[in-house]
């Protein structure tokens, strides 16, 4: 079937108007929205699969040909992504039902959930630059939803800075879009990318690379645009703060990645050297909020930062080594967040606090919890037989063979205080004597662990198969080093 | 108190007539949006328009009487609608959104040019219409 790449989008967007129809019917929701992820799954892994065995897949949507009509192309890292999304949103979807509470279940909650998904895999899967724009924007308007969604204080100041920043970002993009097109007349990216290399890459097109930049930089939390990360994630529910530190980020940083690999490739001096300095400024601007904070919420939010900062310090170094780190650490990055932060919010849900102080000694009672935690701790930080491992040790490799001694060495040194910094609530919450909380209640506890164990088990076997995942990553960085695989896959010559 | 009687007569009576007009224009509009100006998005709205005159010569209770549907329900229906003409192509083989046209001879119209883009445009317009709807009513309803 030509229209198999659509599924992971079609999917989620049809069961999520048909979930408006049974919004009062929590059950047939829960039910509808499990099934839809779950199959959500297992097309994006045939997808995959297809990918391995025949090369990147392309929709022309509409039967107009390439540049002229809407193209969908789904290389392995967009695949790859669709699948890792949906597995995300599968596990959070599963920690939902046992905590997001009726009253917000009833007020539209799968369906945003749903839409949020169909804005995340679509913004993967589109070969078209005004085609991201739209699904940046049905990402970014259920996220509006999701964020406000149940209207305690704290979540409607953080949703107006939330929404202030993302419109700003969205009216940029529109006017950096409204540059390109006005320079290479065209907005199929395959095109775009040959039109710059007719053109040699001159000035303007520089300035439109450093707009975009500026523009998934606010989408995607870098430096000196991350302002408003730290507040607006803190504000909505565990499950939605999971989705928002798992998904939106990441997409931005695979715009950076997509543009900056596919249309912005000859002219690099200086493009490159701007994303680097930002990357390593991510991870000292993120590693000092980790470090500074007694908040558990807190210290995973800022080590999204640091994440996003290694991550483009892959991308900066544009070498076939770091690239390949970049998406392997993307990858592990999106399910390790969701682990953390699902797990957080059942230490959350059991003190009902997330100050670090007032924790101690859970270890006692909750040993499954406890180990869960370490284990995620321990990936995030990039401890060999885990996840982490891989995508870091090739990023720093990529980074020392061209000679960017300084970055790759803060690479290096940010898994040290990374572990630091969540070793911090393994030490201080796990440890120590043990306190009684007001209303615990353990029954609650196992059944909410389902999710973090499902999403540490996947990313022990990333990390533990990796000779397995290999080629299927390396497929995926092979499209980021060489744009004329995508470029003949699109335009067909 | 008594309660003192408004005398909305005129405007009541002048909204009958005019809402009418223009539910019939935005008709037009949607109708005419394949080879001129209009669409589902301008006649969705000029409809909602219509009903919002009504809104504000009669009372949300009155048009609410007029027209017992829940706008939620209308929107995401006309999502259905747009994305399942857009997996009708799916049928033939063709990728999703392809659309076709034929022309025919229909009753009193004579030949017409019927496309499936139109269906399309029906979804946008029942999109279009109840989510104005559900803005202005959820507005309206709010203490």
């Amino acid at each position: 079937m030509i229209n198999f790449l659509l599924l992971p989008i079609l999917i989620p967007l049809i069961t999520g108007v048909i979930l408006i129809f049974f919004s009062k019917n929590i059950i047939a929701q829960r039910w509808i929205s499990g099934i839809s992820s779950l199959s959500t799954i297992a097309v994006s892994a045939i997808l995959v699969q297809k990918i391995r065995q025949d090369g990147i897949q392309t929709l022309d949507v509409s039967s107009w040909d390439a540049p002229f009509g809407i193209t969908l192309v789904s290389d392995m890292l967009s695949a790859l992504l669709v699948l890792t999304t949906s597995i995300v949103a599968c596990t959070t979807l599963i920690y939902s039902f046992r905590s997001i509470g009726q009253e917000r279940e009833r007020f539209y909650y799968y369906p945003c959930f749903n839409f949020l998904i169909v804005g995340v895999n679509g913004a993967f899967t589109t070969g078209d630059i005004f085609n991201l724009f739209v699904f940046f924007e049905v990402m970014l308007m259920a996220s509006y939803a999701l964020i406000v969604l149940g209207g305690t204080k704290i979540q409607l100041r953080e949703s107006i800075k939330y929404l202030l920043v993302n419109i700003i970002s969205s009216a940029l993009f529109v006017i950096t879009v409204a540059y390109l097109y006005s320079v290479v007349g065209t907005l199929n990216m395959a095109h775009i990318s040959q039109r710059i290399s007719e053109v040699d890459q001159p000035g303007i097109i520089t300035v439109i690379a450093i707009l975009f930049l500026v523009v998934f930089g606010l989408k995607g939390a870098v430096f000196p645009l991350s302002f408003w990360l730290p507040g607006s994630y803190n504000a909505p529910p565990i499950p939605v703060m999971a989705l928002f530190g798992a998904l939106l980020t990441k997409v931005g940083v695979y715009s950076i990645m997509r543009t900056y690999t596919l249309l912005f490739y000859h002219d690099t001096g200086y493009t490159s050297k701007i994303l680097a300095t930002l990357a390593i400024l991510s991870i000292i601007f993120g590693l000092i909020g980790a470090l500074a904070f007694a908040d558990i919420k807190k210290i995973i939010i800022y080590n999204i930062i640091v994440a996003v900062g290694v991550i483009l310090f892959g991308i900066s170094v544009m070498t076939t080594d770091s690239l390949t780190g970049s998406v392997f650490y993307l990858i592990h990055d999106m399910l390790i967040k969701t682990t953390l932060f699902l797990l957080i919010g059942i230490i959350i849900s059991i003190t009902g606090t997330s100050k670090l102080q007032e924790i101690s000694g859970l270890i006692k009672k909750y040993p499954g919890l406890a180990w869960t935690f370490f284990l995620s701790a321990l990936s995030l930080a990039g401890i060999p037989p885990l996840s982490g491992f891989i995508g870091k040790l090739l990023i720093v490799k990529g980074g020392f063979e061209a000679g960017n001694y300084l970055g790759a060495a803060i690479v290096l040194i940010s898994s040290l205080l990374i572990l630091l910094s969540i070793m911090k609530i393994f030490i201080n919450g796990f440890w120590g004597t043990p306190r009684s909380y007001e209303g615990e209640k353990k029954a609650s506890v196992k059944t909410l662990m389902i999710a973090p164990i499902i999403l540490i088990i996947i990313s022990i076997l990333l990390g533990v198969g990796a000779q397995a995942v290999y080629p299927y990553i390396s497929q995926a960085a092979e499209t980021l080093v060489k744009p004329e695989i995508y470029i003949d896959a699109v335009l067909k010559e | 108190m008594r309660k003192i009687d408004t005398n909305d007569m005129l405007l009541q009576v002048t909204t009958k007539i005019t809402a009418f007009i223009i539910l019939l224009f935005s008709l037009h509009l949607f109708l005419a949006g394949h080879n001129n100006p209009g669409g589902g998005f301008i006649g969705g709205l000029m409809s909602a328009g219509a009903v919002v005159l009504l809104l504000l010569a009669y009372d949300l209770k009155t048009v609410r009487r007029i027209l017992p549907f829940n706008f939620i329900y209308v929107a995401a229906t006309g999502l259905l609608v747009a994305i399942l003409t857009g997996m009708g192509s799916f049928l033939f083989g063709a990728p999703f959104l392809s659309h076709a046209f034929d022309y025919f001879q229909l009753p009193f119209l004579g030949k017409t040019e019927l496309a499936t883009a139109v269906l399309f445009d029906i979804g946008v317009y029942l999109v279009v219409v109840g989510i104005t709807m559900t803005i202005i009513q959820t507005i309206g309803e709010k203490e």
